[in-house]
């Protein structure tokens, strides 16, 4: 079971630190992502999700405690291996450019190229299977600004595919998106770990398809950072200490929230 | 594969045109020299009278090299910055480097009388003014970089840019106005623009400049082309930013800094060529961009200069005038027709 965990999270505390101020938004976090699973963060907004993607990712040091990915501590890891073994799509959005699908999918490769970034056949064998694995061939050609948001995002992960890591995270991957191509993307993550037995973590706030569809959940609450199976999460209560509003309340039965 | 053999087939016509421009530019002038002469002369014969020799050899053919230094080493340069900021509206004028450049000359310049004779003389020699030069962008660039940190907004760091000219411009018109006839007369004429007048050592030191700043610009290449993504994306694919970024401002300094020392302030050169270079190659992979933008900022210095002779008088156009008339409709005419590509 040992060799499974691909990033792991021990006692973390997670905050900024400016002069004198600590400023922790959330302590004493345990995490630990495994091969082949699709992993949903979810929280209020606010809750500091941005923040501890920052820190699992190695952008922010945490104020005590370590990441590691692959047994290495994450924050100590050179740029280049960090490259090769993490990969992220953001939601913000690309500089003008003239760059075409493929070109931009290719760049995924650079953490592989050499120093004037050539490709070479194996390079441009993993660019093709990223290609197949998220079905965009019909794509390939177009300048990146000509398709739509939800192929963009698709772009986008296959570009981080490209980049070959074994873990992906994604950064609220369906904010932009109508319920149709949620469902598509949350529907080809799901596929992707089980046929890369890559790891995927994604932050969002479609909470009622995250459980249907990931494997684990991580609940951020001012009161703890929680990680487990959804059916678990369930029995536990955990959804309704996400949203300090009575009006607000999480079927268990259902499995989704109800209003009043 | 069929865009390669477009770019061989552009390449190929942009390295024909570079040649018989620089034939055309070195038989333009007061003195008209048949091309067939000027080509008998480069390629190790005579032309057919004496005096041609010598004005080639000390005149156009200087004047010629200067065209194409210029023309590559800015052009670059504004390629680097658009690519930096994020901004197809960058450029090493729009963002003040041309005026820092300035305030650096004119420092040296108008400002020697106050300083001890040794350093004086040191300063104005030509070593002097590129380091004051290459200084002043650098400096410029750097200040206009660490506000445009705190600053997202693409437009506002434009804004920034050009305040930070009309700033340095400002001083300049300070240190004019305390200067002497003849030192105002000395800048004057630096700043219009002149790529005549270089003797064949100027051309020596601005080819080695040119050659670092070109150096430093084409192992970046690779991080440029992850910079398409936003600096975020840059930093995932393994780059290391803040290294990369010193390298690009370096090396647009450097470039800017000792073009502006030797030819004066260049304008919209560097703003145009990437443009036209992204239209006509359609690409934004700057291992393409880097060749053609070189290849099309000598070709365009050269026709600017070409135009600058007025051929058929005696007169000569200030060079920077030139290449505003051209330059800025150019500009005009892409921000229409590329809306979109500017979102």
């Amino acid at each position: 079971m040992e060799n499974k965990i691909i990033l792991q999270a021990s006692k973390i505390s997670i905050g900024y630190t400016s002069k004198k101020v600590k400023n922790v938004i959330a302590k004493n976090i345990d995490l630990s992502l495994e091969k082949g699973k699709l992993i949903a963060l979810i929280g209020a907004n606010g809750i500091g999700k941005s923040t501890l993607l920052r820190t699992i990712t190695g952008i922010q040091k945490p104020i005590s405690g370590t990441v590691s990915l692959n047994k290495k501590n994450i924050h100590e890891m050179d740029f280049l291996n960090l490259a090769q073994n993490l990969s992220i799509v953001l939601t913000e959005k690309l500089p003008p450019s003239n760059l075409t699908v493929w070109e931009l999918i290719a760049l995924g490769r650079q953490p592989y190229t050499n120093w004037i970034g050539t490709l070479t056949d194996n390079d441009i064998a993993k660019i093709n299977e990223a290609i197949a694995l998220t079905q965009i061939e019909h794509l390939v050609s177009k300048k990146h600004f000509e398709i739509s948001d939800g192929q963009l995002q698709i772009v986008l992960i296959a570009r981080a595919l490209a980049q070959d890591t074994p873990l992906i995270v994604l950064d609220e991957p369906t904010t932009h998106l109508d319920l149709l191509h949620k469902i598509a993307l949350f529907k080809l993550l799901k596929r992707l770990t089980q046929e890369t037995e890559k790891c995927i973590l994604f932050s969002t706030h479609d909470i009622d398809m995250a459980i249907q569809l990931s494997d684990e959940m991580i609940i951020m609450t001012p009161e703890a950072v929680i990680q487990d199976q959804p059916c678990n999460l369930i029995t536990k209560g955990s959804f309704n200490t996400l949203f300090k509003d009575e009006h607000i309340v999480f079927d268990a039965q259902k499995g989704r929230f109800l209003f009043t | 594969m069929q865009n390669k053999n477009r770019n061989t087939l552009l390449f190929s016509f942009l390295t024909l045109s570079l040649v018989l421009l620089l034939l055309l530019n070195i038989s333009l002038g007061s003195v008209s020299i048949p091309m067939k002469d000027v080509f008998n002369s480069l390629t190790g014969g005579n032309a057919s009278k004496e005096t041609w020799d010598y004005i080639i050899v000390n005149y156009r053919l200087p004047k010629a090299i200067a065209a194409i230094l210029v023309g590559m080493g800015l052009a670059i340069s504004g390629l680097l910055m658009q690519t930096l900021f994020r901004n197809p509206l960058a450029g090493p004028d729009v963002l003040g480097l041309s005026s820092g450049a300035s305030l650096g000359v004119a420092t040296v310049i108008l400002g020697a009388a106050f300083l001890p004779p040794v350093f004086a003389s040191f300063l104005l020699s030509s070593y002097g003014i590129i380091l004051a030069s290459s200084l002043g962008s650098f400096l410029v660039l750097l200040a206009v970089l660490s506000v445009s940190q705190s600053l997202r907004n693409t437009m506002a760091i434009l804004i920034v840019g050009l305040m930070f000219g009309s700033l340095t411009n400002a001083i300049v018109g300070t240190l004019t106005y305390f200067s002497t006839a003849e030192q105002l007369q000395k800048f004057t004429f630096w700043s219009l623009g002149n790529l005549g007048n270089l003797s064949w050592s100027s051309i020596v030191i601005l080819s080695i400049c040119v050659a670092i700043g070109l150096l430093l610009s084409l192992v970046n290449i690779k991080p440029l082309n992850a910079l398409l993504l936003g600096e975020n994306y840059a930093r995932s694919l393994g780059m290391n930013y803040k290294k990369t970024r010193l390298v690009i401002i370096l090396a647009t300094s450097i470039l800017t800094g000792s073009i502006t020392a030797f030819a004066g302030p260049i304008a919209f050169i560097g703003l145009a060529v990437p443009h036209i270079a992204k239209l006509v190659f359609q690409t934004s992979n700057h291992t393409v961009l880097f060749w053609s933008t070189l290849l099309l900022g000598s070709i365009i210095m050269l026709i600017c200069d070409c135009i600058s002779q007025l051929p058929g008088s005696d007169i000569t156009l200030p060079i920077n005038a030139v290449t505003s008339l051209f330059g800025a409709p150019i500009v005009i005419w892409l921000l229409l027709r590329k809306r979109k590509m500017m979102n």
